[in-house]
C-alpha cells in the first residue's frame, strides 16, 4: 500500500528505536514486576526506570507517574477516581469541564452525572474552542471538586491556557485534570508549570506502542482506584504491569523531548504552507481551531456543503489517509459536537476535515495531497447537489 | 574489616544517596553484593519517612542500576518491641530517650545480622560514616569518620567486638563531598534523604503527636515552678521538655529561665537560673566497651552527650563491667537522661552508654 498517512493524530506507527527498546521485556527480562526473586526484580527494574523517564521530563516526581493501558483509562481513573475519593470523603459534589472535551472525559463525566448523581457543568467555550480562565473562576463552586480541561483539542487542534486556569483552581484548592494525550507529542510538558494536579498521556499518538498510557497524579492528590486488585502502581492501578509496553512507552516519550525542536522545525511549515493552500484553493472554506494556539502538526477544516464522511472516503480511494475530526466516527451522519458548539451550522459543520502531519511527512505528501484535494471535494459538492 | 575477595555482603539500602553509594563501590570491589531494607514501620496515615514504600521504592530503583538483588525484610514486630516500646517507656518515665541506639544494637546488628547469614552472607555494610581498624592481634576498633561533620560513632558505640569483625563501613575514608561525587560518577541519584538518624517512625507528625497518642501521661499539662517553689505558669507535658531548655518555656522573667529538673511524680516542671544547672559528675549505664573489656582504672576521655554537642574532657572511672561514673573537667548544663554518653580518646570511639537519671 502506498497510500499517504496524514491521520497521525488518530494514532503513529511505532518508532523502530522503540520496538527494539521493547524487545528484551518480551522474551528474555520477562518476570512480573511484583516477584521477590531476581526475574521479578529486573522486570522491576525496567519498570522503574520507565516512570522515572517520564517524571523527569514531565518535572514530576517517580511516584506521581502511574502506568495505565491507554490515555482513555488514564482520564477515566483521573475523572472518577477523583469523584469517588470527594464522595468518600467530603461533600464535594460537582464537576465542570469543557463541552468539547474527548469522549473519555465527556462520556466519563456524564455516567457520573447519570449513574452516581454527580452534579456536571460545563464551562462555555470561545468559536476556537479555547476556555477562559477568567470562566473557570466564574463557575467553580464551593462544592467543585474536579476541574477537567483539555491541553489540546484532538478535533481542532486548540491549545487551552491550562497553567493559568490551573492557577485559579490552585488557589480554591480544587484539582485540575488535563487530557494531553495529543499535546504530548508535541510539546514538552511540565506539570508544575502547568499547575495540574492530574495529567493524561497515551503513547501511541507518539510513536510508542498502542495498549500503554500514563497518568500523573500529584502528590496529596486523592484518587480511589477504579482497577481493583493487587497494589501495583502505588494501589492506584491492579493488574500486573505490562512491562515491554511500558518500556516502549518510556523510549517514545523521551524522544518526543530530545527531537522536539528537530520535529517541530520539519512539520511546523509544511502544516502553515498546507493551512495556506487550502484556505486560498479551496472556495468556501474556513480553519477550524485557534489559528495559532494549536498543536503543531494540526490542520483542521470545514468546508460548506460537503458531506465529510464521503470526502475521506474518496481521499482514502485517492490514497490519502485523512478524518473528518477524530478517529471514531464512523458513517455517523451527525454534525461533531464539537464543531456544533463552536458555532458553526451544520452546512459547514458536516463538511470537516482534520490533516495531522508526523514527523516523517514530506513536502512531496503534502504537495501530491494539495494536487487531489480540491478535485475531491469539487466532486463531493457535485455529487451532493 | 575487609572480606576475602568475592564475599557475600549484604547492604543496609535505604535509598539515601550514602547507603547507595556503599553498594556500589562494594560492587566495584567485586564483593557479591545484596541490598536489603529492614520494613521497620507501618502506620497508616503518617508518612514515615524510613522505610516507607518511597524508600523502598527507591533503594530498589538503586539496586536495579547496580544490578544487584534486594530484598525487604520485615522486621516490625522485632522493631515495636526493642525501639518504639522503650521509647514510649522512656519518655513516660521522664528521660529523653534515642531510639536510635537501640535500633542499630537490637535491629540492624542483630535481626538484620542474622538475616544476612540465613542468605550466607557473612558481612554486613552499612552507608555509615565511621572507620573500624584492627590490627593483626589486636582488638577491633572503632574510628570517627574522616568527614567530622558527618562522624556517626555517637549511634555506633553500641557495637561489640563480634559485630565488629562482620561489619563494613564502604564510606570509612569518603567525605560527604566525596560521596556525592561518587553518586554522579556511578549514576546514581544523589538527592538526600532526610537525615536517617532523625525519628523514623515518628513520620512527618511531631514526635510531640506520637507521644499524645503513646503516652499520654507525659503529654499532660501541670504546673512549672521555680526552685523557691514559686508558681511559673504551665507546660504542655513534661516529654516537650529537655534538662537545660530555654525555649518554649513561656514564661516572662527578669532573668533567663532553664529547665533544671523535671518531677515525675507531681507532673511538675521545675526551672531556675542558669547557675543551678551546671553538673559536673554523672553515671552512665549500659555501657560498651568497644574493646570489650572495661578499663581497670580511671582513664581521661572526651565525652560527647548528644549526637551534635561538642567533646568535652573528663575523667572516666568503670564502676562495674558496664557502668561508669563520668568527671567532666568543668560542668554541662545540658546532661541529659536517656540519652547517650559516648567516650573518645582523639579519633578512637572508646565506647558509651546511657546517661542515668538521678
Amino acid at each position: 500500500m502506498n497510500n499517504i498517512y496524514l491521520d497521525y493524530a488518530a494514532t503513529t506507527p511505532v518508532d523502530e528505536r522503540v520496538t527494539a527498546a521493547m524487545q528484551p521485556y518480551f522474551t528474555q527480562v520477562f518476570g512480573n514486576p511484583s516477584s521477590l526473586h531476581r526475574f521479578g526484580q529486573q522486570a522491576e527494574s525496567a519498570l522503574e526506570k520507565s516512570r522515572r523517564v517520564l517524571a523527569g521530563f514531565l518535572g514530576a516526581k517517580p511516584s506521581e507517574i502511574i502506568f495505565t493501558s491507554c490515555g482513555s483509562e488514564s482520564d477515566n481513573l483521573a475523572i472518577k477516581g477523583a469523584a469517588f475519593a470527594a464522595r468518600q470523603q467530603s461533600r464535594a459534589n460537582h464537576l465542570l469541564i469543557s463541552p468539547i472535551e474527548h469522549p473519555a472525559v465527556l462520556n466519563t463525566a456524564n455516567q457520573l452525572a447519570d449513574l452516581h448523581g454527580f452534579d456536571l457543568s460545563f464551562l462555555p467555550v470561545d468559536k476556537y474552542g479555547r476556555v477562559s480562565p477568567a470562566e473557570v473562576q466564574k463557575n467553580l463552586r464551593e462544592d467543585t471538586f474536579l476541574v477537567s480541561v483539555m491541553d489540546a483539542n484532538n478535533e481542532i487542534g486548540t491549545i487551552n491556557p491550562i497553567a493559568e486556569i490551573g492557577g485559579i483552581c490552585r488557589e480554591r484548592g480544587i484539582y485540575l485534570h488535563t487530557d494531553a494525550v495529543q499535546s504530548g507529542a508535541h510539546s514538552p510538558l511540565d506539570v508544575n508549570s502547568l499547575n495540574v494536579d492530574l495529567l493524561s498521556l497515551g503513547a501511541h499518538k507518539f510513536y510508542g506502542p498502542k495498549g500503554v498510557g500514563a497518568l500523573y497524579i500529584r502528590s496529596g492528590t486523592d484518587l480511589s482506584p477504579m482497577l481493583t486488585g493487587g497494589s501495583q502502581e502505588f494501589g492506584q492501578r491492579a493488574a500486573t504491569e505490562n512491562v515491554p509496553l511500558i518500556a516502549g512507552m518510556a523510549a517514545a516519550f523521551e524522544l518526543v523531548q530530545v527531537e522536539h525542536d528537530q520535529r517541530t522545525n520539519h512539520i511546523l511549515p509544511l502544516r502553515d504552507y498546507l493551512i495556506k493552500q487550502i484556505l486560498t484553493k479551496i472556495p468556501s472554506s474556513q480553519l477550524t481551531g485557534h489559528p495559532e494556539e494549536r498543536l503543531v502538526n494540526h490542520a483542521s477544516f470545514v468546508f460548506e456543503g460537503v458531506d465529510g464522511n464521503l470526502l475521506i472516503s474518496i481521499l482514502d480511494g485517492t490514497g490519502f489517509a485523512c478524518s473528518s475530526g477524530s478517529a471514531c466516527k464512523t458513517g455517523d451522519p451527525e454534525p461533531s459536537s464539537v464543531l456544533t458548539h463552536l458555532g458553526y451550522s451544520p452546512s459547514w459543520a458536516l463538511g470537516s476535515l482534520r490533516v495531522t502531519l508526523g514527523k516523517d511527512t514530506t513536502a512531496e505528501d503534502i504537495d501530491s495531497f494539495l494536487n487531489v484535494l480540491p478535485g475531491c471535494i469539487h466532486q463531493v459538492r457535485e455529487l451532493k447537489s | 574489616m575487609t572480606p576475602p575477595p568475592g564475599a557475600r555482603v549484604i547492604v543496609g539500602m535505604s535509598g539515601g544517596v550514602d547507603s547507595s553509594v556503599a553498594a556500589a563501590l562494594l560492587k566495584d570491589q567485586g564483593y557479591d553484593v545484596i541490598g536489603m531494607m529492614l520494613r521497620l514501620w507501618s502506620d497508616t496515615g503518617t508518612h514515615n519517612r524510613c522505610c516507607a514504600p518511597d524508600a523502598q521504592q527507591e533503594a530498589r530503583y538503586i539496586a536495579g542500576l547496580l544490578d544487584i538483588p534486594f530484598y525487604v525484610i520485615d522486621a516490625q514486630d522485632h522493631f515495636y518491641q526493642q525501639v518504639v516500646i522503650p521509647f514510649i517507656n522512656g519518655y513516660t518515665q521522664g528521660i529523653t530517650p534515642n531510639p536510635c541506639l537501640n535500633c542499630n544494637r537490637f535491629v540492624r546488628w542483630d535481626f538484620l545480622l542474622e538475616r544476612a547469614k540465613a542468605l550466607g552472607a557473612d558481612y554486613l555494610a552499612t552507608g555509615h560514616y565511621a572507620r573500624i581498624q584492627n590490627t593483626a592481634a589486636g582488638p577491633y576498633q572503632l574510628l570517627k569518620s574522616r568527614d567530622a561533620d558527618k562522624d556517626q560513632t555517637y549511634f555506633l558505640h553500641v557495637l561489640t567486638q563480634n559485630k565488629l569483625s562482620q561489619t563494613i563501613f564502604p564510606l570509612a575514608n569518603l567525605t560527604k563531598k566525596q560521596v556525592r561525587k561518587l553518586a554522579e560518577e556511578y549514576a546514581l541519584p544523589v538527592a538526600d534523604r532526610p537525615d536517617s538518624q532523625d525519628l523514623c517512625f515518628v513520620g512527618q507528625g511531631d514526635y510531640r503527636d506520637f507521644l499524645r497518642k503513646s503516652s499520654p501521661s507525659s503529654m499532660k499539662p501541670g504546673p512549672i515552678i521555680d526552685l523557691d517553689g514559686k508558681s511559673r505558669g504551665e507546660h504542655p507535658g513534661l516529654a516537650d521538655f529537655t534538662i537545660g531548655q530555654r525555649k518554649k518555656l513561656g514564661i516572662s522573667s527578669p532573668e533567663p529561665l532553664y529547665v533544671i529538673r523535671k518531677d515525675l511524680k507531681n507532673n511538675t516542671l521545675i526551672v531556675g537560673s542558669r547557675e543551678y544547672l551546671g553538673q559536673g559528675k554523672f553515671y552512665v549505664d549500659n555501657v560498651n566497651w568497644i574493646s570489650g573489656e572495661a578499663p581497670a582504672d580511671p582513664i581521661p576521655a572526651n565525652v560527647k552527650i548528644r549526637y551534635k554537642s561538642r567533646e568535652v574532657p573528663s575523667v572516666i572511672t568503670a564502676t562495674n563491667s558496664n557502668t561508669v561514673s563520668i568527671q567532666l573537667d568543668s560542668p554541662l548544663a545540658d546532661i541529659t537522661p536517656g540519652q547517650a554518653a559516648v567516650f573518645y580518646q582523639d579519633d578512637f570511639c572508646l565506647g558509651g552508654g546511657i546517661i542515668r537519671s538521678e
